[in-house]
């Protein structure tokens, strides 16, 4: 084999519409290695990835060289960069339903990448695209290679790119945040697909991403980006356990660890929230003009929760699984659907307008999405006002109380009169806590209030949370997917899965030894941002994607993902599939539970 | 302060009763909003235009000696002079006092149906989205049936019985066969902005319905409340010349711009101080109600680039 890099980057400058986004960049990868390039949204890595494809919009000016095996690719003619990228170089994107076209099959996409660069007869390609899918663990591949790509969920999705992607036998591999979009259940699947793809193409690879976890676990070799340049480039093991510079470690001083130490402080006293059985369902309508009911969704299907004065509860789940669908239920302040909800003690729903109104000031919500959850055209001044005067506080008074609560969450009293969207992401999660502290809640229910942040912003925001809680002695419902975060907040935690309440307790003692095979697997998806640990570590893959929520479940609805109901008995067996089992206090709900360390 | 519901709005300026207060506490929306509005020239100009043709419209007539309806027999087709400042027509009356007649009535034509027409398509369409079910039936049903009435008809053979409520109830009846269509938009967008974190924000605070709606529903579709109402203007002054032609609205002797532009086309080229006044005088009435309004659009939408026009 030759001794020139595969790929080599040299002096790279990327601009768009002459601001700069890449500066001076440098970058080698050898033959079969994986570079992992990590950075804050907007360092630029998608900007470097893409100008190694020659796939930049028209708005962008390069400079500098990027060498495959030799070859300058920089300035090369369009149809000779095409003849390159699939055949010896190929990419798997955040979005894969960007990448494919809607109307065409997925087999017949993959096929199509096959013949593009080679000599098959369009049989064989056929065959090529199932055997593909097969190896990047589609189940029942013949027959889901005649599927729209629409019908997929987001991890088949991934799988099926990262098929195409292999279809030539490449010998370099680019993925730009593969996994972002997805659950850490499923992405720990997609990362084991990645892996097979190299084995089975000996392709180097790249990959860009913002979560050091993820790297720590993948790359070989790890590059930092900032602000358009590589700030610290070495082998993972010597970034992560020494790194150079004050940069890399404010960045991996930020990343909350799942393998934290910090002791909780369960709440004590009367419970400031009692859910006992809560469910919710939602119709599946068909039609337009005349809708239908033709199914039913059970979103919410029997969740407990328990929430003392003080302490701070974490909600985690997977998409879908129907967190947000219980926070809104308790909001509503309406009698639930099915089972019980107990807030300070009253029963929503059974109370006159002036207890109600009473009860919505004891509790908050903080959205997800910061930008979504503020109106955009309102100056912040009013927006933090909004729930003060609908308790009735008068226009001077709510005036003096914003300048307050923006000094309290490190905002400029003067920012009162500008409009969201004159803020960046953490000013705005800012700005929705200021709006939900201002009536002086009891309880504040987040709802994945750092998932939209960046990880310096989201510690940022963290640290306001804490330090809010500890002064006003807050209490916390904080519904997250990110466990690392849970571990860094929460004092207690639930976990839910389609809908239901599977374990719950304090933080140290689930995360430490769970007994759910559900939060197991769920906490051996979760990278830590340690190369060392990362490699020891042994994953629980659970199978498939998360049955859906519109079908009733004998039994134990985990039964057709669990890894230990395969290796029971057969008399227990029988069991999982005709009992449900039963959730209680801080309990797990599973016939068989065993404690597995997986951390 | 109560927390009683404010009423619903019917205007387009969704600034809630908020007025700055001497405490220092921040400008709220209605402040700033006006703040952006008072910086913005064109828009100003608009405003400062529409303001003088008001009190063209409204002082004109006690500074000319003639009335709209006297006939100056002695005068007949003068062009503009002392006496008559902007002439006479082909029988005799005075065309200043009759223009001024007529833009006193196309303004408040103008204005009052636009206004009342947009409000209640808000409302309604608003309304409609927000509550939905049976409500939205109802109202779109409603909203329907106006839709597939002959609205011309309709104002044709009921204008006539109100003609003792003065053109007041013309006004109306302008008004409330001009908001359907906009009603059904407002509706739909509406139903998107519904399911928008932030107005399930508000809900969650314990916002009553039409407090969100005026919130934060009509702020975010301004924009179109806007472009909807100016064009509303210019298309009443328009119908109600038309309806006038056809003998309803607006009688002879008295006047409005419409029936003065009528009666004045044929004449534009050979006697044209009997249309140019009138005509430049609506054009003048249109565009500064449309600098304002674009104004109050920018002033309304906190991303509009100001200064780029
Ligand atoms: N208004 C609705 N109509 C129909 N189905 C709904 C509705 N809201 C939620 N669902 C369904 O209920 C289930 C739970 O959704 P929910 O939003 O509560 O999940 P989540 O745990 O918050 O997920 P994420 O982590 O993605 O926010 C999903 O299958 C979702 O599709
Ligand atoms: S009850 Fe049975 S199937 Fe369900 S989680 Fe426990 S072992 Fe697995
Ligand atoms: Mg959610």
């Amino acid at each position: 084999m030759s001794t020139t890099p595969l790929l080599e980057v040299a002096g790279l400058d990327v601009d768009f519409d002459g601001r700069p986004a890449v500066r001076e960049l440098g970058l080698t990868l050898r033959r079969g290695e994986v570079l992992g390039l990590v950075g804050e949204s907007g360092s630029g890595k998608s900007a470097t990835a893409l100008a190694v494809l020659g796939l930049l919009p028209g708005n962008a000016a390069v400079r500098g060289s990027v060498r495959l095996d030799g070859t300058e690719l920089l300035g090369l003619p369009e149809r000779e960069l095409t003849r390159i990228r699939g055949r010896r170089v190929s990419m798997v994107f955040q979005d894969p339903l960007s990448a494919f076209t809607p109307v065409y099959r997925l087999g017949d996409q993959i096929a199509e990448a096959v013949r593009a660069h080679q000599d098959v007869s369009r049989e064989r390609a056929a065959e090529r695209a199932v055997e593909l899918l097969d190896l990047v663990g589609i189940p029942e591949p013949a027959l889901r290679a005649r599927s729209f790509p629409h019908e997929f969920s987001g991890g088949m999705r991934q799988r099926a790119m990262i098929a195409m992607a292999m279809a030539n036998d490449p010998d370099l591999i680019l993925a730009d945040e593969p996994t972002t979009a997805l659950d850490v259940t499923i992405q720990a699947q997609v990362l084991d697909v990645l892996r097979t793809a190299r084995q089975a193409t000996g392709a180097a690879l790249l990959l860009v991403s913002h979560d050091l976890g993820v790297i720590a676990g993948t790359a070989d070799r790890v590059a930092v980006m900032r602000d358009g340049r590589v700030v610290e480039q070495g082998t993972v093991d010597d970034v992560f356990r020494r790194p150079r510079e004050p940069y890399t470690r404010e960045l991996l001083a930020a990343v909350p660890r799942l393998d934290a130490t910090r002791r909780p402080r369960p709440g004590s006293g009367e419970p400031v929230l009692r859910v006992r059985g809560l469910t919710r369902t939602f119709p599946v309508l068909k039609g337009t003009a005349f809708r239908r009911r033709v199914g039913t969704v059970y979103a919410v299907d029997g969740v407990d929760l328990e929430v003392r004065r003080g302490e701070t509860l974490a909600l985690v789940g997977e998409s879908g699984s129907g967190k947000s669908t219980t926070l809104f239920e308790l909001l509503e302040l309406a009698r639930p659907e099915g089972g019980s909800i107990e807030l300070f003690g009253q029963q929503p729903g059974t109370l006159g307008k002036a207890a109600a109104r009473a009860l919505r000031r004891r509790i908050q919500i903080v959205f997800q999405d910061p930008m979504a959850s503020l109106d955009p055209r309102m100056p912040v001044g009013d927006i933090v006002a909004e729930p003060l005067r609908t308790q009735g506080a008068g226009r001077a008074a709510a005036g003096r109380r914003v300048r307050e609560l923006l000094a309290q969450v490190g905002l400029d009293p003067a920012d009162a009169e500008r409009y969201p969207h004159e803020f960046s992401g953490g000013q705005r999660q800012r700005i929705g806590i200021a709006r939900a502290l201002s009536v002086e809640p009891e309880l504040l229910v987040l709802d994945e209030p750092v998932s939209a942040l960046d990880v310096s912003v989201q510690a940022g925001v963290l640290e306001l949370l804490q330090r809010l809680k500890d002064e006003l002695g807050l209490a916390y419902l904080f519904v997250s997917h990110d466990l690392s975060v849970v571990r860094n907040i929460a004092d207690r935690v639930s976990v839910m899965y389609l809908g239901r309440t599977v374990e719950a307790g304090p933080v140290d003692e689930v995360f430490a030894a769970p007994r759910h095979p559900y939060t197991q697997a769920l906490l051996s998806a979760v990278p830590l941002p340690d190369p060392e640990l990362e490699r020891k570590r042994t994953r629980i893959l659970l199978a498939g994607d998360p049955p859906s929520p519109t079908r009733r479940y004998e039994g134990c609805r985990f039964r057709g993902r669990c890894p230990l109901y395969a290796e029971l008995a057969e008399q227990e067996r029988k069991r999982c599939a005709v009992d449900v089992p039963v959730f209680e206090g801080d309990g797990v709900a599973c016939h068989f539970p065993r404690v597995r360390s997986v951390v | 302060m109560s927390t009683a519901l404010e009423t619903p709005p019917e205007g387009l300026e969704p600034q809630g009763p908020e007025k700055a207060v001497p405490d220092k506490a921040p400008a709220g929306r209605g402040t700033v909003v006006l703040r952006r509005f008072l910086r913005d020239r064109t828009a100003l100009a608009g405003a400062v235009v529409l303001l003088l043709l008001f009190l063209l419209a409204f002082a004109g007539p006690y500074v000319t000696p003639w009335s709209y309806s006297h006939i100056d027999y002695t005068a007949l087709r003068a062009a503009p002079s002392a006496d008559h400042w902007w002439g006479t027509n082909r029988i005799g009356q005075d065309v200043f006092a009759q223009t001024v007649r007529g833009l006193q009535k196309s303004l408040v034509i103008g204005l009052l149906v636009a206004v009342l027409a947009t409000g209640l398509a808000s409302l309604v369409g608003a309304c409609a989205g927000y509550f939905g079910g049976w409500t939205d039936r109802l109202l779109m049903f409603f909203v329907d049936l106006l839709l597939v009435f002959p609205s011309f008809l309709v104002i044709a053979i009921i204008s006539p019985r109100l003609r003792s409520g003065g053109w007041f109830a013309f006004v109306g009846l302008l008004a409330v066969f001009g908001w359907m269509i906009t009603a059904r938009v407002v509706r739909s967008m509406t139903l998107s902005l519904k399911e928008r974190e932030f107005v399930r924000a508000a809900r969650f605070m314990g916002v009553g319905p039409f407090r969100i709606i005026w919130r934060h529903i009509l702020p975010n579709i301004a924009s179109f409340l806007i472009i909807d109402a100016t064009i509303q203007v210019g298309g009443a002054v328009m119908s109600e010349t038309a309806l006038s032609y056809f003998g309803f609205g607006v009688q002879p002797p008295d006047v409005s711009l419409g029936t003065l532009i009528a009666s004045g086309t044929s004449a534009a080229v050979t006697y044209p101080w009997m249309f140019f006044f009138a005509a430049g005088l609506l054009v003048l009435f249109v565009l500064a109600v449309n600098l304002v309004g674009d104004g109050l659009r920018d002033a309304l939408d906190p991303t509009a680039r100001r200064g780029t026009r």
